[in-house]
């Protein structure tokens, strides 16, 4: 099973690598390349969860470890998803070093696995809650980086400077369209999240809400994140500054991801 | 056969003016005359690629410098032109030259607008035609064949047809990094011109819906809408419409601004943001240099958009150096191919092949069986060569005997028999 992890942290490592030279020397059978590397290893990384589940009997969010690679898990399937449904440029070109990085934080954490669970932890509540809220994560994580490429290609386009990202870059309406897609399945996740999170604490702690860190600093990122939609929606605050306002309410996701796992 | 014997006469956009090319034989569209070329003494084979910007006449002959000769005075015979002048208005290429040169027409190098994809379309319409004629053999087949796999090489290994070198296309390939798919997109003209109606058209081409006409004058307006099939609208109209339109281009002749930044400002709200783009090719200038500075709106004056095909008319350049470089790689081989196409180089190619085959086969028998006097090993040895020769002798008879029809066929077809030019691609 380490072994398995071990295979699919390379085999993530390889695919950020080819699709970074394909993303300098534009050489197509590159990209190839890493599609297929990034499938296989997206397959690995679902077999390595599932056989962690079974040989631990419980869902495999409960320690650093586990819980940062089910993170990078869910980039990878919901970058998938969208692989599937739009067409976006070199998109694979930022996410797959996200994954890694995720990827490269499990290795360095003790895989062993943990035989006796908190009470606490011993509950329906914990795969349900947990995978809701790290797959709305790996939704957030897809918008940041199409808010970094965004913001990247306007800038090139605004300034009129046609530099090394003009044409590697997807057009500005396909990242804009990733944006909403992203906080489309996204928000509704994280949603789905707080909720199971409330019923979990509700049947820990008799309470459904005790302002402990974590459960405030969810709060806001779901504010931000309620802001982000309302205005994007109703508003019309679309391209430049959802963008913006995508990598903003990922960077606080990504502190509350940290306090929650801990 | 030798690389010299490739000939080709050619006028291009280059070495002569409209007016001359248009005095050439069969400039008009009239029926190609390849029995008159065919007629010409020397001439086996021969193809003619005539397009607005060129004429080429391809010939493989027997005795190239007097082919050479009959062909100018053939291609020039019917006009006004003298010998002199035919000389600096056209090129002729032999051997290595004439390879070299189709290889660089067929991939867009020698093009007016380098790197422009039409040209090899012309070139396999030429071939057909002679083709069809009965006007090709063994070596205009593999010439003309070889010249459109060098043309897609250069295509997909160097960037030379990557980005739009007018402005009109510069725009249209502006609005697409901005809006993704054209379609269903909105545009409006303020004024009239020819680079305004131009990048119009272009960008109709690309599916826009609507084309929203303004001008000064309301007529004016009318007649250019019916062009584009589209609305027409006084100056008054301008600001509340713009709440519709994603793409703006205006080219009037107005001394002061049309369109200001506080006139756009609110229309962004109206419009929730929807991104606008400006294109501005009036001098002096129509739009509101600090419209840039709104959130989502993206303006373009007639230097910045000369700016980028600029920008990309450079890049063309280097990618044609790279196309270059293909060009002499193929020629060098096609070259050697040519070489080979002679009754000679094609028996040594032949034993050659045998005898590599006869001692891999030795070896492997030989190393099988140990106890084995050096006296019958030398005997197996001599059989297996023996049978190599008595199977070749017919062959080789056959390639030196003086059959009827085109020699250059005939040996094509052999080394085609037994691969003999697999290496050479």
């Amino acid at each position: 099973m380490k072994l398995l992890f071990q295979f699919t942290f390379y085999a993530y490592i390889f695919v950020t690598i080819t699709y970074l030279v394909f993303f300098f020397n534009q050489n197509k059978q590159v990209r190839t390349l890493a599609r297929y590397g990034m499938l296989i290893a997206a397959a690995g990384h679902l077999l390595y969860t599932l056989l962690r589940y079974f040989a631990g009997g419980h869902t495999p969010i409960t320690n650093l470890h586990e819980t940062v690679s089910f993170a990078a898990l869910s980039i990878t399937w919901g970058y998938l998803s969208f692989r599937w449904r739009y067409k976006v440029k070199n998109f694979g070109v930022f996410v797959s070093p996200i994954i890694t990085i995720l990827m490269l934080i499990a290795a360095l954490a003790s895989q062993e696995m943990s035989r006796e669970l908190a009470p606490a932890l011993q509950s329906i509540w914990l795969p349900i809650h947990a995978g809701v809220a790290l797959l709305a994560y790996g939704f957030l994580a897809l918008a940041f980086c199409g808010g970094i490429m965004y913001l990247l290609q306007e800038r090139e386009i605004k300034n009129k400077r046609f530099g090394f990202f003009y044409s590697r870059l997807p057009s500005l309406e396909a990242l804009d369209s990733l944006n909403r897609h992203c906080l489309a399945t996204g928000f509704p996740l994280m949603t789905l999240g707080i909720i199971t999170g409330m019923l979990w604490t509700k049947q820990g702690a008799g309470a459904y809400w005790q302002w402990a860190p974590k459960e405030t600093l969810s709060l806001v990122t779901w504010l931000i994140y309620a802001a982000i939609i309302h205005l994007r929606f109703t508003l019309g605050w679309r391209r430049r500054r959802a963008a913006i306002m995508v990598i903003i309410g990922f960077l606080v996701a990504l502190v509350t991801l940290y306090l929650a796992s801990k | 056969m030798q690389a010299d014997n490739i000939i080709i006469l050619g006028v291009n956009h280059k070495t002569a003016p409209v007016a001359i090319r248009e005095q050439l034989a069969f400039s008009g569209d009239s029926a190609l005359p390849f029995s008159e070329l065919m007629a010409l003494e020397g001439c086996t084979e021969c193809c003619i690629l005539s397009t607005c910007n060129r004429v080429e006449i391809i010939v493989v002959s027997r005795d190239p410098d007097k082919t050479a000769q009959l062909l100018r005075r053939f291609l020039f015979g019917q006009s006004d032109i003298t010998d002199q002048e035919s000389e600096k208005y056209s090129y002729l290429h032999r051997g290595t030259e004439a390879i070299t040169h189709l290889f660089r027409v067929g991939a867009s190098l020698d093009s007016m607008i380098v790197g422009e994809p039409q040209i090899l379309g012309q070139l396999k319409q030429a071939y057909k035609a002679s083709a069809e004629n009965n006007c090709t053999g063994a070596i205009l087949n593999r010439f003309l064949h070889k010249s459109f796999t060098v043309a897609k090489r250069v295509r997909t290994e160097t960037n030379i047809g990557g980005s739009a070198v007018s402005i009109s296309y510069a725009a249209v390939e502006l609005a697409k990094k901005i809006f993704g798919d054209l379609q269903g997109k909105t545009v409006m003209l303020i004024g009239a011109g020819e680079m305004a109606e131009l990048a119009a058209e272009h960008l109709l081409t690309q599916g826009i819906s609507e084309v929203i006409v303004v001008n000064r004058t309301f007529e004016n307006a009318v007649k250019l809408a019916q062009r584009f099939n589209g609305k027409a609208a006084g100056l008054d109209d301008l600001i509340p419409m713009l709440e519709d339109v994603d793409i703006l281009i205006s080219s009037t002749g107005a001394t002061d601004l049309v369109l200001k930044q506080e006139d756009v400002k609110p229309v962004m709200n109206q419009r929730m943001n929807r991104p606008l783009f400006l294109i501005d090719i009036a001098v002096p200038r129509d739009l509101d240099e600090k419209l840039n500075k709104l959130d989502n709106v993206y303006l373009y004056d007639i230097d910045d958009l000369t700016h980028v095909v600029d920008i990309n008319k450079t890049e063309r350049d280097k990618e044609a150096g790279r196309g270059e470089r293909i060009v002499t790689e193929e020629t060098m081989k096609f070259g050697q191919w040519m070489e080979g196409m002679e009754i000679t180089p094609s028996i040594i190619a032949l034993r050659k092949k045998a005898d590599v085959i006869c001692k891999a086969e030795l070896e492997r028998t030989l190393g099988n069986i140990k106890d084995l006097s050096p006296k019958a090993q030398k005997s197996i040895e001599k059989m297996a060569g023996a049978i190599a020769n008595k199977f070749l002798h017919d062959p080789i008879n056959y390639m030196k005997a003086d059959h009827p029809g085109d020699k250059g066929e005939k040996l094509a077809f052999v080394r085609e028999l037994f691969d003999l030019d697999r290496d050479q691609g």
